[in-house]
């Protein structure tokens, strides 16, 4: 643990800017800047993700669900000492600093979360409607960013929102259904595979998620998990 | 003032024509030109491979479209996972010629619309062809399970954008760019499954490799290890992105910094129209010296927000609830009565500017000046009631909060133009090859489909577009004549453009200079927004007027200490002494 001193921080910046900042001092001061990561700063990418005061994306300190790009300084006290972490987790090796390597989440994604559809081979759009209801529901689930808050947050270090996220988007939609079970199954393996830990709903994911993934993505999982052992789809 | 010549700063080249376009009426030529593109069988495409720079859409789309056709595609990025490329920023929607709407839309009134908005600048042919596949992308994203706004029947949902007449603009709330970015990333990590492509993140491409006058290849550092390596295929695909970053403040990623179009061009692949920047006017304003970058909030505000700034430069510092009616300047109302608040982009941002340079701006004074004027929805909270209001604007009145600190049920919103979008790119024929025979350029990267100003949700389209169903298309008629000489690291050119490499990152490493890559970065930026941004004079743009010399030449390697000049696990000198770059190099 460092401790650095950060001179004339405005309210209005974000926390990255902050960072920013002290990185622009210590450069000047021939010290070695601090490695983060961020790329869109509007969040929406997903990118960045640090843990402030003990909080995923700073969760604790700020009135509404963020990440850590939206965060701003107004959030803190004048002279306030601020505790920034790595997301840790067994699955999230890290590679210097605050950065870490999140590929587990891509090779989650490729056990299967995909609806198997060639270019060229899509029929009309509105071959297959979705009642409003469904496409909301998958929607919901589809803002995820795979930040990996959730895992950060989660004590067991599982990232079972992230995965039911995935699959209840892509379940409660007519194109996700011929791969529904051998999709849930494969990239349950992925994840346990991967190394992260079981879900035993203790409910800290969804309380950090930058974008309020409700925690019944996970029953929808679990759901879906108990129904592929009777069903088969093929694969 | 400086004497120099214009001509002192480029070179007039040879003429440049699009040789790929096939003769024949414009609603042909698509067609034509498959049937006429040489194929490459099946069994063959197993031995040919293609290198794509960009997970965006135009590149996501594209490794994942090849990947199925059965190419071995090496796609690279510089984030940490595909799915972040910029495309995931995009609010608005993504336009398509299905007349959904019985409202008249064809494929003809969509390439009509695209050509008009571009101001007749934009390659017809190439967007005639974007809007006869445009139906195709919303089957295709649909397919995939992107999860368009959907009405009660169950079919998807419309709206008007970009001032045009017809509803023909698909949306996912305001995240379409991200839902159809994860569409693309699904398929491409499918294909990544099907070991179809090799996935090399944090990677940022340093240099085309072109071998006896074909692209065959490309330098990337690994921004873990700081290793730098060489990359082979019998083609090249950039699908790399705009150029905001030039300007430091834009709506734009932190990584969006243009470095594998420059060096293409630098190696000779031809630059068209850079000069095109499209100017936002809704965007937070700057807050102060330390602001990164900025954001966009939709256009759709300008709806039911009137647009004001104080009559008097005195009262620019009040709370501007205190302000009375009659002193209030609604300057768009007043200079055009016909449009009010709802001018096009260029005229709502220009006349912003106008007000902040005569000294009516409003918001903290950065620099010398306040940049904001006032978006006021008080009256419509008057008229409709707050819910009507929250039901319409609720997300961005939230984001809006969020990023200031203020609430804009209750006070005005302040906003200000942002740079949003370059309509430039690298030149390229109607395959998508660029004057550099192999290198092909899609989405953003290339110059042909915007003309001068890019009308709404047109970027979306033409990014899945090239990706989909262009490029796919035709870059067989190239690879038919593959594969080429075999190719390593030993190849003279390839030994040569790592040796360039390396040694532009030593002579950099090697400043032991007294300021930071970013403080070059935000006097460059700030030089390119005074004298090339909303307003242009002769003298402005002259190169010589403004630019210090030294620094003109550091934009050359935007941002290059964020990346890492060593890789974040090199030794812990190394990030210190990138970040240390000196005027004089
Ligand atoms: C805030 C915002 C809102 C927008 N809203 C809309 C909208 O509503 N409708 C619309 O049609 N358009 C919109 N646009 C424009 C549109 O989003 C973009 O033009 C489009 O998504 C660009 O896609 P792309 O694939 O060409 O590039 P990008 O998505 O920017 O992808 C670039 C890729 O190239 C990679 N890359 C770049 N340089 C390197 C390098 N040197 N080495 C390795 N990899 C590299 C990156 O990693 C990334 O994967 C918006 C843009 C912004 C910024
Ligand atoms: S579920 Fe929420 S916290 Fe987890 S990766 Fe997705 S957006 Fe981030
Ligand atoms: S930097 Fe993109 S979400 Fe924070």
């Amino acid at each position: 643990m460092v401790t650095y001193q950060v001179q004339d921080v405005s309210p209005d910046m974000s926390f990255l800017e902050m960072l920013d900042l002290l990185n622009e001092d210590l450069t000047l001061k021939n010290e070695e800047p601090i490695a983060f990561d961020h790329d869109c700063r509007e969040g929406i990418c997903g990118m960045c993700g640090v843990v402030i005061n003990g909080a995923a994306h700073g969760r604790s300190s700020s009135p509404v669900p963020t990440t850590t790009c939206q965060l701003h300084m107004r959030s803190f006290s004048d002279g306030a000492t601020i505790d920034v972490e790595p997301w840790r987790a067994g699955a999230f090796p890290v590679i210097k600093d605050l950065v870490v390597d999140r590929t587990a989440f891509d090779r989650i994604i490729q056990a299967g979360g995909f609806i198997s559809a060639n270019t060229g081979a899509a029929p009309d759009a509105h071959a297959a409607p979705v009642s409003k209801i469904m496409a909301d529901r998958a929607f919901d689930a589809a803002t995820c960013i795979g930040c990996g808050a959730c895992v950060a947050a989660c004590p067991n270090g599982s990232a079972m929102l992230f995965t039911s996220a995935k699959i209840t988007h892509l379940a409660m939609l007519p194109q996700g259904q011929p791969e529904r079970f051998s999709r849930v199954k494969s990239m349950v393996a992925q994840h346990d595979a991967e190394g992260f830990g079981g879900c035993t709903n203790i409910g800290e994911c969804s309380a950090v998620c930058p974008k309020e993934i409700p925690l019944d993505v996970i029953s929808q999982l679990n759901r879906d998990l108990v129904a592929s052992l009777f069903k088969r789809d093929g694969k | 003032m400086s004497t120099a010549n214009p001509t002192d700063f480029f070179v007039v080249g040879d003429e440049i024509h699009d040789t790929k376009a096939p003769a024949g009426p414009i609603e042909q030529k698509w067609s034509t030109r498959k049937f006429e593109a040489k194929l490459v069988n099946p069994a063959n495409r197993r031995k040919l491979s293609v290198i794509i720079v960009g997970t965006g859409l135009a590149g996501g789309a594209a490794a994942a479209s090849l990947g199925e056709a059965g190419y071995n595609v090496l796609n690279f990025c510089y984030q940490d996972s595909p799915r972040r490329a910029h495309s995931i920023a995009a609010q608005g929607g993504i336009n398509a010629a299905k007349n959904y709407r019985n409202d008249n839309d064809s494929v003809h009134r969509l390439f009509y619309d695209t050509v008009k908005g571009g101001d007749y600048r934009a390659r017809e042919t190439n967007v005639h062809r974007l809007a006869e596949v445009s139906a195709n992308i919303i089957d295709q994203c649909v397919a995939q399970g992107v999860p368009f706004a959907r009405e009660y029947g169950g079919l998807l949902d419309n709206r008007s954008f970009g001032g045009v007449q017809v509803q023909r603009t698909f949306y996912a709330r305001g995240q379409t760019g991200q839902q159809l970015l994860i569409g693309a990333y699904q398929a491409l990590e499918r294909q990544v499954a099907a070991g179809t492509v090799a996935m090399y993140n944090r990677h940022e491409m340093l240099e085309v490799i072109v071998a006896d006058g074909r692209a065959r290849g490309i330098v990337t550092r690994n921004m873990v290890t700081g290793a730098i390596e060489s990359w082979f295929a019998d083609a090249v695909v950039l699908a790399t992105g705009g150029y905001g970053n030039v300007f430091f403040l834009s709506t734009n990623a932190m990584g969006c910094n243009v470095t594998a179009n420059w060096r293409a061009h630098r190696k000779g692949a031809y630059f068209g129209n850079p000069c095109y920047t499209q100017i936002h006017p809704t965007c937070i304003p700057v807050h102060g010296e330390s602001q990164s970058k900025l954001t966009l909030m939709s256009e759709s505000l300008r709806n039911d927000g009137r647009i004001w700034v104080p009559k008097r430069a005195e009262d620019c510092d009040k709370d501007p609830r205190q302000i009375s009616e009659e002193d209030r300047d609604y300057y768009l109302e007043r200079i055009y009565p016909a449009f009010g608040n709802l001018v096009p982009r260029d005229i709502a941002s220009r006349q912003a500017k106008n007000m902040c340079d005569e000294g009516r701006g409003v918001g903290p004074k950065v620099g010398d000046a306040r940049r904001g004027v006032y978006l006021d929805f008080s009256e419509a909270i008057n008229r409709l009631g707050r819910d009507a209001v929250a039901s319409r604007y609720g997300n961005l009145f939230d984001m809006y909060a969020q990023i200031t600190g203020e609430n804009p049920y209750e006070t005005p919103m302040r906003i200000y133009p942002a740079v949003h979008y370059t309509m430039g790119g690298l030149w390229v024929d109607y395959d998508l090859m660029s004057s550099i025979t192999g290198l092909y350029v899609t989405g953003q990267a290339n110059f042909s489909d915007h003309g001068a100003n890019r009308l709404g949700a047109s970027a979306l389209m033409q990014g899945l577009a090239d990706g989909y169903f262009v490029l796919p298309n035709t870059i067989n008629d190239y690879l038919a004549g593959a594969p080429f000489d075999k190719i390593d690291e030993t190849h003279p050119a390839a030994v040569e453009a790592m040796r360039v490499v390396q040694e532009r990152i030593d002579r950099l490493l090697a400043v032991d200079g007294d300021r930071t890559v970013d403080s070059f970065h935000k006097e460059l930026g700030h030089i390119m927004w005074e004298y090339c941004g909303m307003e242009r004079t002769e003298q402005g743009s002259h190169p010589r007027h403004r630019c210090h010399p030294q620094a003109a030449r550091g934009v050359l390697e935007p941002r290059q200490g964020q990346r890492h000049e060593r890789g974040l696990q090199s030794d812990p000198g190394a990030g210190r002494t990138s970040r240390r770059l000196h005027g004089a190099w």
